[in-house]
């Protein structure tokens, strides 16, 4: 029984991913829960804009790298990020203004604006491939490691290494002030404090004299760099695949109804609940187990209680629990 | 003040509002009572600008304002209140109060980041502001609550005081009075009364109960049917045959008989 080197294994294979990839789903879902709070529909094309955003950050981290302008240890990604989110702005107010004004003056029903998002999903997805193709880019630079699991063993003498990347750790900073920032903005600001307004009570926000087309030009802006600052994280932490952003839609979806639509604060619980219940399931335990059990036995399966090709059954499997039990979410949302 | 000239608004083939015209005299409360379907509620909403007017007009101080953008119809002064509360549920009731006078300097992105000095300023005269409606309506114990926690009458002073926050010439009642007690109900009409002698608002209110109306409102118009039935004061709208017949109901007729022998 070797306790130690145990809790080593699981904290290298389940908690520091499923920190990481919390991360990217709570501010990915942040951006999902805005867009319901304050445009009131389910924005089917977000994964797309997450992708568009970081495809630009990809683009210009390219040409910096050309340049030979880099940030030493940190991936240059980070330099690129302002354009990726002035690029994603540009975009989602281009397609408010040419596609959601028109449905928002005819109020059409919410769930005709989803099936117009998943138009613009469409769209957007093939103006992606069109761009940059559908291969599979890596763009990290810098510095891979903070901790080598080769040091770490030395370090310690465990005979288990614990391994944490540059790019995870990024993630949770960068998450951090993403989400200090945004709290700040919505609490304490005015022009946040109008923005929350115009979620509680549309009708009431109108005849307070709030404009409520700066309310939404707003939104999309705060949208456009949630989205382009987690579709970079996810990017950097796994690699780009303009597919895989599509595929994404269902854990920040699953983590935006789980915390309750609407509710920025239940975007991020929801967002590590899924990420911790999706790795947790579908991690081999046989590592751990054979630490924990006796000296020289070991279990002849991989202890593992999905196969990770169902990753996003978990998703979807806590969707619908969450759905039949508490269709709020945990931070009581507005009901789907 | 207001002046509506033969509006109609109409659902698909059904005639909420057909044909009525009416005038709003500066600084009176003008009473609209009338029976359920009248047509009262979507006469407010196509004059406060929540519905276009199928067709007709709306003037205000003389110049239309027909089919304006309720946030366009608050930069000038016309503010209304709704049958069922609204509030942001997720707010105090100070802050609640807070967010109504529009064009703060903190509403654009720019001074958001770069402007804290003279948004924090602003900030302090609305929070004293704000302190001192809700004085002048006795709900300043309610306060720091959130608003979607007080009960159904405090809400109703809530979107009274919400019209406090800026100088609002016309302020459209809907049924302020829907729902709540004798005591509250008071102190609602005596905020009204108070309002309209002390800083010259002028109001139109929706009201079912006659007692209220009685108290209150000079001059009272009857509406039924989408079109305005008959215009006088409370007694002689209270007298009127047609009215009776048509809202109030044969009970009203005999309480006077009775009072009067």
């Amino acid at each position: 029984m070797d306790f130690l080197n145990a809790l080593v294994a699981f904290t290298n294979f389940v908690i520091v991913p499923a920190s990481a990839y919390g991360a990217q789903l709570a501010i990915g879902a942040l951006g999902v829960t805005l867009i319901y709070g304050i445009l009131r529909f389910s924005n089917f094309a977000h994964g797309e804009t997450m992708a568009f955003g970081t495809m630009v950050v990809l683009l210009v981290t390219g040409l910096f790298q050309q340049w030979g302008i880099s940030l030493g240890p940190l991936p240059t990604a980070l330099l690129a990020l302002p354009f990726g989110i002035a690029a994603a702005a540009a975009l989602v107010l281009f397609t408010d203004k040419t596609v959601y004004k028109f449905y928002r003056r005819v109020k059409a029903a919410p769930v005709m604006l989803v099936i117009v998002s998943m138009g613009v999903m469409f769209m957007m997805n093939g103006i992606l491939r069109m761009i940059i193709g559908t291969d599979d880019r890596r763009f990290a630079d810098g510095e891979r490691f903070i901790i080598r699991a080769r040091d770490f063993k030395e370090w310690t003498g465990l005979s288990e290494g614990l391994a944490i990347r540059t790019t995870q750790v990024l993630t949770i900073v960068v998450a951090l002030i993403t989400v200090a920032l945004l709290f700040w903005f919505l609490n304490k600001t005015r022009t946040g404090k109008s923005m929350r307004a115009y979620s509680d009570n549309e009708d009431l926000a109108l005849l307070s004299g709030i404009n409520p087309e700066r309310v939404v030009m707003i939104t999309w802006l705060v949208v456009a760099a949630l989205a382009t600052v987690a579709g970079t994280l996810y990017g950097l932490d796994k690699s780009f695949k303009p597919f895989v952003y599509m595929q994404l839609l269902l854990p920040i979806f699953a983590s935006a109804i789980v915390g309750g639509l609407g509710s920025p604060l239940g975007a991020i619980a929801g967002g590590f609940v899924i990420a911790f219940s999706e790795i947790t399931l579908t991690y081999a335990f046989k590592k751990v187990v054979t630490y924990l059990g006796p000296d020289g036995w070991s279990p002849d399966g991989l202890v593992q209680l999905l196969s990770t090709d169902y990753k996003f059954a978990v998703s979807f499997a806590i969707l619908i629990i969450v759905l039949l039990f508490k269709p709020t979410g945990l931070f009581k949302g507005k009901s789907v | 003040m207001i002046e509506v000239r033969d509006l109609h608004m109409h659902f698909g083939g059904f005639r909420a509002v057909d044909g009525a015209s009416l005038t709003i005299e500066k600084g009176t409360i003008t009473g609209l009572i009338g029976p359920n379907g009248a047509g009262k509620t979507s006469l407010f909403n196509c004059i406060a600008g929540v519905l276009t007017p199928t067709s007709g007009h709306v003037f205000f101080d003389g110049e239309e304002i027909t089919g304006m953008k309720p946030h366009n119809l608050f930069h000038k002064g016309i503010l209304r209140t709704f049958q069922i509360a609204h509030e942001f549920h997720s707010m105090t009731c100070r802050e609640n109060l807070m967010m109504v006078p529009a064009g703060q300097h903190g509403e654009t992105l720019w001074n958001t980041w770069f402007g804290r000095k003279r948004i924090a300023d602003e900030e302090r005269a609305l929070r004293a502001k704000a302190d001192e409606v809700l004085e002048f309506l006795t709900i300043e114990h309610i306060s720091d609550l959130k608003a979607g926690e007080v009960s159904g009458g405090q809400k109703k002073l809530l979107e009274l005081g919400r019209t406090m926050m800026v100088d609002a010439k016309m302020v459209f009642l809907d049924e302020v009075g829907a729902g709540v007690n004798r005591t509250l109900l008071y102190t609602i009409g005596d905020a009204i009364k108070r309002l309209n002698v002390e800083r010259g608002y002028t109001f139109c209110m929706i009201e079912h109960d006659m007692d209220f109306i009685k108290q209150l409102c000079d001059p009272v118009i009857v509406m039924a049917q989408g079109s305005v039935m008959a215009t006088g004061t409370a007694d002689e709208i209270m007298s009127n045959e047609q009215v009776i017949e048509a809202y109030l109901g044969t009970g009203v007729k005999n309480k006077k008989k009775e009072s009067a022998s």
